[in-house]
């Protein structure tokens, strides 16, 4: 069953249209629900007015002033509030003040654009620079919403003795995670004698924190709310967090209406208000001896965090401890601050701060090799970590990896030699395109940092059926990736049965144990091996009952189940993720195994720079990549190939424009990513080296193809028409064109 | 969606003169394929209420090929346009411009009377029937007229459009065998993307000179414009030794760009220069 | 307030009539009125074709089509597509190549394929382009869709 591509379970419904998202859910007496935002970056909420023509009676409407608990979503730390109240701050534009509901949507959106907010305007900082400078101070007593060091050696006697120190300065954008369905989410309130129950359905990543945020929200205790998470088009992250503000928002209209209330952002809300990836900026100082070896490096790393902490510590935890990339070096320093903005929170997105940091440290690698004379392919080679190699974190390579045999692999299916000198000859005599090559060469750490599975603790199960199946339990959600398919086929592995008597549950608070957040690459590898342990059990406890002989059929097999639900009612069977022995954290100095293991890339391309309108097409795209055991090599391709193309719009195309604090470009005509016409196949390559902590030796692949898109296709431009000071993503024609005109320049 | 439905009405007169009559009365302006208006309408910025569904109008559809001209309904769609072979045997620009019209779905509801009457300066068709000339029929109660494409648009949204007037048709002059048509839209990406800019050129060699040269641009102005600057230094000029300098230097009185949402002054000054630069390097390459 | 119209087309091969008020997006009538909501919402603007429907046997974004347009019309949606005998091929090959992910994009993007093939039984990378381009996908990378509509291409054929 591991290793073959079984058909996607939900896949038909799918192709047949039958597949029911949130906002296709038919509800009986259903009124919608709409949020009124702040229009300003930062201000202290006066007064709301509610204008003339609308019939006010008819409509539901909530402040803060109603909320019955916690005025703060639950979250790392709990510092934003589901309304901002009279008298209180506003920290952003399209911060939710007002909640409407009112049974016609055309009716509710007219009285949305007649809700006026009263804001006495107060001076923002709306850029990193104006953050650090402390122009005002918006959060805490430093405008740093999380700051971390990590310290190996001491890089600092190297600048003055190494053969080359070479500095640079990178930037990345914000980037919409535009999953196709827009954040939708479905709430009932009841009350019956033994008090409130709130339900919510929706498009949502995490069905325990969003749990976690109504039971504060109403101050309930635990077994009155229950989060169901339906079938979602697409999060990439975009759905981990922010589901949780929605929800609280869709309860307490439903609470004060009495009604089912359903709120379904449109593609300007969803643009405008929703959570991003973070924009960064890295500062690297390195230092390498006469031979290329790398010796020291100073990495500075900036967020741009928003408002509220919301997932920033994180992304900036992951950010921080990619920026060293796979590289050996004695002496590292990094520093990483997240900083407060009067601007939308940015949250997770695929990837989850990598990109950014593995941006700067992959195209500085090019600029290094070219500035020192040496070839990048060679100047990687030399600094590959390897076996007994520690990281900046001190946390040791414990498996047999081979970097430069991956590196090697992607150049040989991009026929990079021959592409390198026939573009060179090409370049030199028709110069109005050019093409290059280019490459990376990347990991992306499986799970959570550090101590975060420790803390968290999951626990999935098995459970028989009444007609002898089973099925799977666990948090974790479907939203494209397959995780449906891949449980199933887990299971079904561990058991000894065909996928089809593998059933996986929905994900519901009130069935499946909090096996953690769908998030992190962590469903298949930690999530999985937990049901492989679960599965080994149940199977197990047939044995030894002696319902069950070895070897069986999968009639046995049910019968055996039958009998078991015969005997003692129900049947479920759990396992608890516990850390392994070897794997020690410190979260304080930031020392020890940050993730378990980690997935290795070498993403390799070609592009084609046209010098008339400095438009890039990128021309081939190779990605190798060892991922420990591929449990469905077609989904798995898919996942690939869907992070690639997301990090070629990261790389070339997707800008997000802002204005005092605001998107501008909120519209899919002016936010622009790839469509079919933009792309090119995208070839995928799995090298396999089975690693113990995922089920049958599989690692995490979901995050992975959005690191190295990026830097692999500015290294390609860069070969094309450079050298050029490609410093920043996206690359955008415009900023091609302005970069060309400063080396004419001279 | 953001739009008021219960405010909203649509009619459909059922006849070309109940709907210029509606026209003059003020019940309803034109609505045809409604690709742009609906976009509009979506977004809650539709400033007006009642419109006229004018898509099945006889009189405005249909494409006519005559010896000199090519005749076409205002309502033709891209699709349309794309499916006539006179149009790929004549207007190659055309062919291009309509095919980097949105994408499929919207070709085969866009029409090219729409695209002319929404008087985006990004329009894509626009630079090419002004580089080839074209008329257009303007029918209203008080009869037709005909005017020249290139005065028609007269600043950002305003045209030479009477609010009881429809495009009715537009009549595109064929050119001889040995033109040069060069078109380029240079996007936000490869489909479905509006124009940063564009620019369409047509020309006739004679005598290894540039004769009946027009150059369309798009998006560099306030409506899709003329580039009479260029024109006029490039207009009889011998292949061989083109004044590119001057040409695209003239060029830069042609454009006013501004930055927006898409892209940069800059960025649309210098690759239109860049455009024009390509297309007479096609140009002299057909002369020699 | 407009009246509203009493409609008459064909849905799915069967007429339908329906009062609606003229300017209600065709979009909204299908997922509302008639409760087909295989027709997804992704933009509302015409850029993403996950509302994108067969209106007289052509590709249209259903988000951009007042529903008076539809009167005497032959309309197709996604529930429609299937024959049944099954999946349409397109269907069957997206299910089979994976080429549906999220799923969010597939009842479009199976319209517009189901077009293709209609109109161009064997058609080549380029025509697939042409076809699908005004349909995003945020999950594929659009290389596993591509291999779906060729491998239905030549099953069809
Ligand atoms: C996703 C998307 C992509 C697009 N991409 C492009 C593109 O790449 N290039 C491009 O140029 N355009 C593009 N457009 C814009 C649009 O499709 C075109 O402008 C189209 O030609 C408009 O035609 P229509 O019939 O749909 O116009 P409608 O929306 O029906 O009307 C547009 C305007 O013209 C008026 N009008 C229409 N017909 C007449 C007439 N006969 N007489 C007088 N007034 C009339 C209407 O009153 C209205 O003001 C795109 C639109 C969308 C939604
Ligand atoms: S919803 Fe109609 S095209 Fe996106
Ligand atoms: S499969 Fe998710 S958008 Fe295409």
């Amino acid at each position: 069953m591991i290793g073959q591509s079984a058909i996607r379970k939900e896949g038909r419904a799918k192709v047949l249209g039958a597949t029911q998202y949130t906002a296709d859910v038919p509800v009986e007496g259903l009124w919608r629900g709409a949020t009124v935002r702040s229009d300003v970056p930062r201000g202290i909420l006066r007064g709301i007015h509610f204008g003339e023509g609308i019939p006010w009676s008819e409509f539901t409407v909530v402040t803060a002033a109603d909320i019955p608990g916690k005025n703060r979503v639950a979250s790392i730390v709990a510092d934003q509030p589901f309304l901002v109240g009279i008298g209180e701050e506003v920290m952003h534009p399209e911060q939710p003040v007002v909640l409407l509901a009112h049974p016609d949507r055309y009716l509710l959106e007219a009285a949305r654009k007649a809700v006026r907010l009263e804001i006495e305007p107060l001076p923002s900082v709306l850029d990193m620079d104006a953050s650090l400078r402390q122009d005002e101070l918006i959060y805490g007593k430093d405008n740093l919403l999380k700051e971390i060091r990590i310290a190996k050696g001491d890089p600092a006697p190297m600048w003055e003795t190494a053969a080359f120190v070479v500095e640079g300065d990178y930037r990345t954008g914000a980037q919409e995670q535009l999953y196709l369905e827009t954040q939708a989410i479905l709430a009932f309130a009841d009350t019956d004698e033994n008090g409130l129950r709130i339900t919510i359905q929706g498009s949502l990543q995490c069905p325990y924190y969003v749990h976690g945020a109504i039971a504060g929200l109403f101050d309930l205790p635990a077994d009155h709310v229950r989060v169901t998470a339906l079938e979602m088009g697409g999060a990439f992250g975009g759905k981990e967090d922010y589901p949780s503000l929605i929800a609280g928002h869709a309860a307490l209209l439903a609470w004060k209406s009495g009604h089912p209330v359903r709120i379904v952002y449109d593609r300007e809300e969803d643009m405008a208000a929703t959570t991003k990836r973070h924009p960064s900026r890295t500062h690297i100082k390195s230092a390498f001896d006469a031979n290329g070896h790398l010796l020291a490096l100073d990495v500075d790393f900036q967020l741009d965090g928003g408002a509220y902490a919301t997932m920033s510590p994180v992304v900036l935890s992951r950010g921080t401890l990619h920026a060293a990339g796979v590289y050996r070096c004695p002496h590292v320093a990094i520093h990483g601050r997240a900083l407060a903005t009067n601007t939308p929170p940015p949250g997770a997105f695929r990837g989850f701060g990598a990109p950014q940091s593995l941006f700067a440290i992959e195209r500085h690698m090019d600029i290094c090799a070219q500035r020192m004379g040496m070839d990048p392919v060679e100047l990687r080679r030399r600094n590959f970590l390897c076996l007994g190699d520690s990281m900046a974190t001190g946390q040791v390579i414990r498996e047999d990896l081979d970097l430069a045999g991956l590196m090697d692999r992607a150049l040989v299916e991009l026929d990079y030699d021959a592409k390198r000198k026939r573009f060179q000859t090409e370049n030199a005599a028709s110069p109005e395109v050019c093409r290059g090559v280019g490459f990376a060469v990347f990991m992306h750490g499986c799970g959570f940092t550090g101590s975060g599975e420790a803390k968290l603790a999951s626990v999935a199960g098995l459970e028989a059926l009444p007609d002898g199946r089973v099925s799977v339990l666990a948090a974790s959600t479907e939203m494209g990736q397959g995780k449906h398919t891949v449980f199933a086929q887990v299971a079904a592995e561990a058991l000894g049965l065909p996928i089809e008597f593998v059933e996986v549950a929905p994900s519901d608070t009130s069935r499946v144990p909090n096996s953690g957040p769908t998030v992190a690459s962590r469903s298949t590898m930690v999530v999985g091996k937990l049901i492989q342990d679960a599965a080994v059990a149940f199977r197990q406890g047939l044995l030894q009952q002696g319902l069950l002989h070895e070897p069986f059929t999968p009639e046995a097999f049910q019968a055996a189940v039958r009998a078991m639900l015969a005997r003692s009612g129900s049947y479920k069977t759990y396992a608890q993720y516990h850390t392994p022995p070897q794997q020690k954290w410190d979260d304080t100095s930031y020392q020890g195994d940050a993730y378990p293991t980690f997935t290795w890339a070498c993403y390799a391309t070609h592009v084609a720079v046209d010098t008339v309108t400095w438009e890039v097409a990128v021309e081939d795209f190779v990605a190798v990549q060892e991922v420990g055991r591929v449990i469905n090599p077609t989904l798995a391709k898919g996942q690939i190939q869907g992070g690639v193309a997301q990090g070629i719009g990261f790389g070339l195309w997707e800008e997000v424009r802002m204005q005092n604090g605001r998107m501008v470009n909120t519209q899919l005509t002016n936010y622009a990513i790839p469509t079919l016409a933009d792309l090119p196949e995208i070839r995928v390559v799995f090298l396999e080296n089975p690693h113990p902590a995922g089920p049958g030796g599989a690692k995490g692949l979901g995050e992975l193809p959005m690191n190295g898109p990026a830097p692999a296709l500015l290294n390609a431009v860069d070969f094309a028409v450079g050298p050029l000071r490609l410093d920043e993503v996206p690359m955008t024609p415009e900023r091609l064109l302005d970069r060309a005109e400063e080396v004419a320049r001279g | 969606m953001r739009g008021f439905l219960p405010a909203m009405e649509l009619q459909r007169p059922a006849s070309l003169s109940e709907a210029l009559q509606m026209l003059a009365a003020h019940t309803g302006r034109p609505f045809a394929g409604g690709t742009d208006l609906m976009v509009v309408y979506n977004a809650g910025k539709l400033r007006e209420t009642r419109f006229l569904d004018i898509a099945r109008l006889p009189e405005l559809q249909g494409i006519r090929e005559t010896p000199e001209y090519l005749d076409l309904g205002a309502l033709c769609t891209f699709t349309e346009l794309l499916a006539h072979p006179a149009i790929h045997r004549h207007f190659p620009n055309l062919v291009k411009s309509a095919k980097a019209t949105g994408a499929l779905a919207i070709q085969n509801r866009g029409t090219l009377g729409g695209n002319i009457a929404n008087a985006s300066p990004a329009a894509d068709t626009p630079p090419c029937l002004l580089a080839y000339g074209a008329e257009l029929e303007l029918v209203s109660p008080r009869g037709t007229r005909v005017v020249p494409y290139e005065s028609f648009h007269q600043g950002y949204k305003v045209m030479d459009l009477a609010a009881d007037e429809l495009v009715a048709r537009i009549r595109v002059p064929k050119y001889s065998d040995t033109s040069v048509h060069y078109f380029r839209k240079v996007g936000t990406r490869q489909a479905q993307a509006i124009a940063k800019l564009s620019l369409a050129l047509v020309a006739q060699v004679a005598d290894g000179c540039i004769a009946n040269l027009r150059i369309g641009l798009g998006a560099v102005a306030p409506a899709p414009v003329r580039a009479r600057h260029a024109e006029g230094v490039l207009q009889g000029q011998p292949l061989a030794d083109l004044p590119m300098v001057a040409a695209l230097e003239a060029l830069l009185a042609d454009m006013s760009p501004i930055d927006d949402i898409r892209s940069t002054a800059h960025y649309r000054s210098t690759v239109t220069r860049n455009l024009l630069g390509q297309a007479l390097r096609t140009l002299s390459a057909t002369g020699n | 307030m407009a009246e509203r119209i009493t409609l008459t087309f064909t849905l799915n091969g069967k007429p339908q009539t329906l009062a609606v008020h003229p300017m209600t997006r065709l979009l909204d009538m299908l997922r509302e009125d008639l409760g087909l909501t295989g027709t997804k919402e992704g933009c509302g603007e015409g850029e993403c074709g996950a509302c994108a429907v067969l209106l007289d046997g052509r590709v249209v974004n259903s988000c951009l089509i007042p529903a008076l347009q539809v009167e005497g019309c032959d309309l197709v949606t996604i529930e429609g597509l299937a024959m049944a005998s099954g999946l349409h091929p397109v269907q069957a090959a997206l299910l089979a190549h994976n080429g549906a992910q999220c799923g969010f994009c597939s009842p479009g993007m199976a319209i517009s394929a189901a077009d293709l093939l209609r109109r161009c039984p064997n058609p080549n990378h380029g025509q697939v382009k042409d076809a699908l381009s005004g349909n995003l996908c945020r999950c594929t990378g659009y290389t596993k869709i591509v291999e779906a509509v060729q491998a239905a291409a030549r099953s069809e054929a």
